[in-house]
């Protein structure tokens, strides 16, 4: 029963992690992270308004059984990333942070260099650190050697939908991992999150694929049941792939067994 | 090498040329190759094009929503001054047109800011017509480090600067900069910029790519539609954004397409721009470039706004003023341009509300720290 995720020393019933951007209404996210059963869902600190008593993104949040997650998308070096995370710390954000170093506005790759950089200091500063990265798998290991909480690799570029694009690099990295291995961006479909899981994966974060979907609220609810489904298989234990057919029946299941 | 050194108005003309005859299969090969060339775009600009805008539209629909979801960025003009010394023959602060004319004092701009963000605003544009005198570098620095105190995001919309001046409105808190080459066809933009430092159609042309070195990360472009012929226009633009995306980078690129209005010194424009024609220009843009920001000022009507939005519009002013001290003292200096939506911002929010849109207002934080300039 005790199938619990552990990241930072927290654990989570739940291995699907929501974004909260692109949805028409706060109203709406809310809904959809109530049906996805999430008990972690990251929010740009950027639009959060940090002034603001009752912000109207993380009044959405029910904060007794979600942990918010800042991140810092927007920043395009170490420095603003670090400075975003004291930012939200400061405004009274828990003191986890998902590290998004993004320079480029159209594929939204992350910097693997400038990530690197703002993880060495805020690990020393204290936070949880979550860095949404390339599906590499050098980095991914030096990154925890900095004391990273989790790897965020990428499965296909931010909202495009395409599914697990990655999946030979992220094996690699899930197979070598000390670390929780959450596979984020690029999800299409509730197949994909199931394919990310059974490959191993320790949770996935969704945002576009629920947010932009017709109905967010039963998307949400089916990515849930893909994470379980995938999640469950790989406790399970797949059976083997072969190249050619093997019969359910075998053809000479009649003979005595050998040896009797 | 920039855009202006690349630029070629012969090449924007021989491909539409080629696309005239274009057909459903061009069109269709158009779209199925991402619009990757300057003969598809011209495919989608062609006459044939306009009798499958409903298609063109909602694929352009679903374009917007896969990037930027139902969400709507917001944002507001702020005039910093009317004072110019060049003759633009569309322009209701032209020279030598008889308006009040003022430039406002730093603690005018802070207490216009601050009116803005009493009314919600997070996103500020600093708006100016062009006077060195009035409106030099130091006085545009110290315009935005007061702004940032108001507002995480200040934009920029003033004359063509140089990499330094880019340096230290970066420096002072300035996130972006836009700036519209107005016309890409160089005859028709010398017939309407008469005199002074905007009549540089290559230095103006090229003030992106020196705001982008500068770190400036993010780059508005546009085309003053009505002066010209539009698909020129709208061909020659999206090369430049093309150009934009692939030699900047690191930079965020949007994109408006103003209709030119009636302003103060009463121009008609010579090339009007009808409202399919409009439609048919941000189709194209979105399907074109699905990653840019498409902007769409109070110029238009409330009517045509709403209508507009699904079809990729990213960015929206409202309740704007586009005289200097506007927001405070409404009606004491001469307006660039008369508005078509005078809407309060809160009613332009719920008409969006009510489209199944969310009106973003604060989609920024200040990255770098503190500021450099300091009033």
């Amino acid at each position: 029963m005790s199938d619990q995720l552990i990241i930072g020393g927290r654990a989570f019933a739940s291995r699907l992690i929501l974004g909260t951007g692109k949805f028409a209404t706060n109203e709406a996210m809310a809904a959809a992270v109530a049906s996805s059963e999430t008990e972690m869902v990251t929010v740009a600190v950027r639009r959060v308004d940090l002034d603001a008593p009752a912000d109207p993104i993380t009044a959405h949040i029910d904060r007794t059984r979600c942990l918010i997650l800042p991140n810092t998308s927007g920043a395009s070096t170490a420095d603003e990333a670090v400075r975003l995370a004291r930012l939200a710390r400061g405004a009274g954000l828990p003191p986890w942070i998902k590290v998004e170093v993004i320079p480029d506005p159209r594929y939204l790759m992350p910097d693997p260099i400038e990530t690197l950089r703002a993880c060495e200091r805020l690990v020393a500063d204290g936070f949880t650190v979550l860095p949404y990265i390339h599906a590499d798998p050098v980095l991914a290991k030096r990154l925890e050697e900095v004391g990273v909480a989790a790897v965020m690799p990428l499965a296909a570029p931010i909202g495009s939908g395409r599914g697990l694009k990655m999946a030979a690099a992220i094996a690699i990295i899930i197979e070598q991992a000390t670390v929780p291995v959450v596979v984020d961006a690029g999800l299409g479909v509730p197949s994909h999150a199931a394919a990310a899981m059974e490959m191993g994966a320790d949770a996935v974060l969704v945002n576009t694929a629920i947010a932009t979907a017709a109905d967010s609220e039963a998307m949400a609810r089916a990515f849930a049941l893909g994470v379980r489904a995938g999640r469950t298989a790989f406790l399970a234990g797949r059976a083997p792939e072969f190249t050619e057919a093997r019969a359910s029946s075998p053809l000479t299941g009649f003979l005595a067994p050998a040896g009797n | 090498m920039t855009f202006s050194e690349r630029f070629e108005p012969s090449q924007i003309r021989t491909a539409l040329a080629r696309a005239n005859d274009a057909g459903e299969t061009e069109i269709r090969n158009a779209l199925a190759s991402g619009i990757t060339s300057l003969d598809a775009a011209a495919a989608l600009l062609s006459p044939a094009a306009g009798a499958m805008i409903e298609e063109l539209a909602a694929l352009a629909h679903r374009t917007t929503i896969e990037r930027f979801g139902k969400t709507m960025q917001m944002f507001a003009p702020l005039y910093l001054s009317n004072e110019c010394v060049c003759t633009c023959t569309y322009c209701g602060f032209s020279i030598g047109l008889d308006i009040r004319r003022k430039t406002l004092r730093v603690d005018e701009v802070a207490r216009e800011a601050s009116t803005l963000a009493s009314r919600g605003f997070r996103n500020i544009l600093l708006v100016s017509a062009e006077h060195p005198k009035h409106v030099g570098p130091e006085y545009v620095a110290r315009c935005i480090a007061e702004t940032k105190h108001h507002v995480p995001y200040v934009g920029l919309e003033i004359a063509a600067a140089e990499v330094e001046d880019y340096r230290t409105y970066v420096d002072a808190g300035c996130d972006g900069v836009v700036l519209y080459q107005e016309t890409y066809d160089p005859d028709v933009y010398a017939a309407h910029h008469l005199g002074g430092p905007k009549k540089r159609f290559a230095w103006r042309m090229d003030a992106l790519e020196r705001a982008a070195r500068s770190g400036v990360r993010h780059l508005g472009i546009g085309a003053l539609l009505g002066l010209g012929d539009w698909r020129f226009d709208a061909l020659a633009l999206l090369a430049h954004a093309r150009w934009l995306e692939r030699h900047c980078w690191r930079a965020q690129i949007n994109v408006s397409f103003p209709r030119i209005n009636q302003a103060e010194g009463g121009y008609l424009p010579a090339h009007p721009v009808g409202v399919p024609e409009l439609v048919r220009i941000l189709c194209l843009f979105r399907l074109a470039l699905p990653t840019a920001g498409l902007a769409l000022s109070t110029r238009e009507s409330p009517a045509l706004r709403d209508r507009l939005v699904p079809l990729g519009i990213t960015h929206m002013s409202a309740g704007s003023s586009t005289e200097p001290g506007g927001y405070e003292h409404p009606g004491e200096a001469g307006e660039q341009f008369e508005l078509e939506d005078r809407r309060p911002p809160h009613e332009v929010a719920s008409g969006l509300r009510a489209m199944g849109y969310e009106p973003v207002f604060k989609d920024w934080e200040v990255m770098q720290s503190p500021v450099a300039a300091r009033a």
